[in-house]
């Protein structure tokens, strides 16, 4: 089985974001860049699945250089081979050109499976991986919590607001996966030697036959206009309780018309 | 902060931080005075870095010892303590190197996938310390193996290892020619040996040290690594390495401290201003710091030379010398830096503090290291 997993680097969960002051795009140079959490649980599920099926896994990301670094940690994880597209060009691109530029990488490479994580914890549009199996043309599981594979189908638990559904669907086909699914090995002190062994092909847009009109800042769909930091929290309103607390919380909630 | 810069280290490191990341100050402290982290050694084991240095034919790492005194410098900058589990990495380095081939393929996979514990190294005794040719311990000859009577001290982990290396004497001092003859080691296999007692000893630290009696305890004749008589120089053999790994220990201890010490100078306002901007606070931690950059410089150097196969006896000793004096530094400046805090339990400043002091002491003191770079680095007389 072939397993592709779009991989991508992200700054650091717990630190500060920071948006640039002169095209509004997301400093990532002022945090340290970590895989996108998700992104881990979909590096495990192809593990297990290889593991199972046997096969090879190919990491993908689109990134800036030291996006190397979320590469290899896939790679030291346990996958086989990785494709990192890079190119200056890319910088600004939004999802329509992250799907266009991830979806070209994968046309011709005969994959079973794409694995996503669901979202990215740094844009968190949540479009990405269904994006990529409409360009495609092929089935989308996603949010998926269970993953099974039978022969030319796989079989998903996709979770919903009230519980999951069952999704079946034919192979080749793209599935994002949610944190329930499995609990991400850490990489092994064999696997971190291991992956700086292990092949990347690293492509430019020319390389990897992208059109430039399609990509970066200029070519994206939407514009951030302006921004503004959080307002510091507001000191709040306190209800003090004289026998008749009740009450006044409940005129409070009336008149911020919540009740 | 900027410390080693070569990124090839960087996946290895941020690898070992990752696991450590489960185990942060207050698994340690919880710990104190005397449980032994089996937790965070099962884990650091099962991912395959605590068997780093076993070559990869025996189902080990195969790394250098540059990368092995990484893993051990991270696990310290994280805040714990290797110290529970050093000596695995090191202690095997004498199978490796002078076990025969049946020793060799017998323990060294089983140790690789961590089914087995080589933590415990026998060589200290209540009256020789400094000076291991005095050790007493007796290895009779007897039918099909060794009798061994006589006492150690200090010996580390005896009681969270199944294997001990363990020096002993197989002919009295007064009948070698030279005192450093008539030493063996043994690989005594403590799960099934009749006769050991092993004893907790208290101390200042969370070392999990004890003492052990051996009482006519017989090993089978398998357990001698290498030849009769040649032990001290297979102990002697394993001590760059050691020395190695345990200064690299101590520049992790040093960036642990500082880098808490540093967060806290810029946090800290007394008489309305950070208590870093203050040159008595801040020069102490400026010194720690160039200290620690020079030892690693050093420590970095002592690697290179003992992976290439070069002597480094010197450099070796020097690293250990210069890193522990470093982040003793460092651990002194950080705890005056936290003013009563540092005191508190709960700042880990206190337990790091004592944890990186032992190794002014052990496994060899600083005085002894001096001793040997003034008789072979400078050619002036023996000392001791
Ligand atoms: C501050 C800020 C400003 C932005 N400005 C704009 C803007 O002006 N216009 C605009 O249209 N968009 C903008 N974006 C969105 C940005 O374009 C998205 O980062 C990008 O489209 C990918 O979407 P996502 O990360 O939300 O993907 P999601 O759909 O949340 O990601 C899901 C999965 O897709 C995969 N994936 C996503 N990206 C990659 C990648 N690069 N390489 C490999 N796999 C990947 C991963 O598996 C991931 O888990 C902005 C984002 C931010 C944070
Ligand atoms: C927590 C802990 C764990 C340990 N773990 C182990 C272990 O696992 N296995 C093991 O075998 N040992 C272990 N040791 C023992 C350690 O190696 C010894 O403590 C160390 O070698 C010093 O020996 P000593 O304590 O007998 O000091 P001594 O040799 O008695 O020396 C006392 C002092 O005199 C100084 N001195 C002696 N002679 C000279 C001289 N000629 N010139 C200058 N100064 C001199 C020394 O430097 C020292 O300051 C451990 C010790 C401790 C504290």
């Amino acid at each position: 089985m072939k397993i592709a997993v779009c991989v991508k680097q992200v700054p650091d969960t717990w630190a500060e974001k920071k948006l640039r002051s002169d095209d509004s795009t997301l400093d990532r140079e002022a945090a340290d860049g970590v895989m996108n959490e998700l992104d881990e649980y979909a590096v495990e599920e192809a593990l297990k699945l290889q593991e199972a099926h046997g096969g090879e896994i190919t990491i993908i990301t689109m990134g800036p250089e030291r996006a190397g670094e979320t590469v290899r940690k896939a790679l030291s994880m346990g996958a086989d081979a990785a494709v990192h597209l890079v190119d200056d060009s890319l910088h600004g691109s939004d999802a329509l050109a992250t799907s266009y530029a991830l979806a070209t990488i994968l046309t011709g490479r005969d994959f079973d499976l794409v694995f996503f994580g669901s979202e990215s914890t740094d844009a968190r549009m949540s479009v990405v991986p269904a994006m990529v199996a409409e360009r495609l043309g092929v089935a989308q599981l996603t949010f998926a919590q269970k993953v099974d594979v039978d022969g030319t189908s796989v079989t998903i638990q996709r979770v919903t607001d009230y519980g999951f559904e069952t999704v079946v669907a034919n192979m080749p086909a793209v599935v994002s996966v949610v944190e329930k699914i499995n609990e991400p090995r850490y990489p092994s002190f064999k696997g971190i030697m291991a992956a700086k062994k292990k092949p990347v092909e690293t492509l430019s847009t020319v390389d990897a036959g992208l059109e430039g009109s399609q990509l970066g800042l200029a070519a994206a769909w939407t514009v951030v206009e302006d921004f503004a930091a959080r307002p510091p929290k507001a000191a709040g309103t306190i209800v003090t309780d004289e026998g008749d607390g009740g009450v006044k919380l409940a005129e409070f909630l009336a008149t911020q018309k919540f009740i | 902060m900027k410390w080693d810069e070569d990124p090839q280290h960087d996946d290895l490191r941020s690898g070992v931080r990752q696991i450590c990341a489960g185990f942060p100050g207050s698994y340690w402290r919880g710990l104190e005075p005397d449980t032994y982290p089996a937790q965070f050694v099962d884990a650091i084991t099962q991912a395959g870095f605590l068997s780093a240095l076993i070559p990869e034919v025996y189902g080990g790492g195969g790394a250098t010892l540059t990368e092995a005194s990484v893993i051990l410098e991270e696990i310290s900058a994280s805040g714990g303590n290797p110290g529970a589990c050093h000596a695995q990495m090191y202690v095997m380095g004498t199978v490796l190197r002078h076990g025969s081939v049946e020793q060799k393929l017998q323990y060294l996979p089983e140790i690789a996938a961590g089914r087995l514990r080589l933590q415990a190294f026998g060589v200290t005794e209540p009256g020789a310390g400094s000076e291991t040719t005095r050790i007493s311990t007796r290895a009779e000859k007897v039918a099909g193996g060794w009798r061994i009577n006589g006492q150690k001290i200090w010996t580390s982990r005896a009681r969270y290892s199944d294997l001990m290396l363990l020096l002993a004497r197989t002919t009295p001092y007064e009948e070698c020619a030279k005192p450093t003859e008539g030493l063996s080691t043994f690989l005594v296999d403590m799960r099934n040996a009749e006769g050991i007692t092993i004893n907790p000893i208290k101390t200042m630290i969370n070392h999990s040290t004890t003492e052990v009696f051996f009482d006519n305890v017989v090993i089978p004749d398998a357990a001698l690594v290498g030849e009769v008589g040649k032990g001290f120089r297979y102990i002697l053999d394993g001590m760059n390495a050691e020395r190695i790994l345990i200064a690299a220990e101590c520049i992790g201890d040093g960036r642990y401290l500082l880098e808490k010490a540093v967060d806290y100078a810029n946090q800290r306002i007394v008489f309305d201003r950070q208590i870093g901007s203050n040159q008595g606070v801040q020069f102490p931690l400026a010194k720690a710091y160039a200290q620690l950059r020079a030892a690693d410089l050093v420590r970095f150097d002592a690697a290179a030379k003992y992976d290439a196969g070069s002597p480094c006896a010197s450099e070796a000793n020097m690293a250990k010398l210069l890193a522990s004096d470093a982040s003793w530094a460092a651990a002194n400046a950080a705890m005056d830096t936290h003013g009563g805090f540092g005191f508190a339990v709960e700042y880990d400043i206190e337990r790091k503090f004592r944890e990186t002091r032992l190794y002014q002491v052990a496994p060899i003191n600083n005085n002894l290291v001096l001793a040997y770079l003034g008789q072979h680095a400078l050619g002036l007389p023996k000392s001791y």
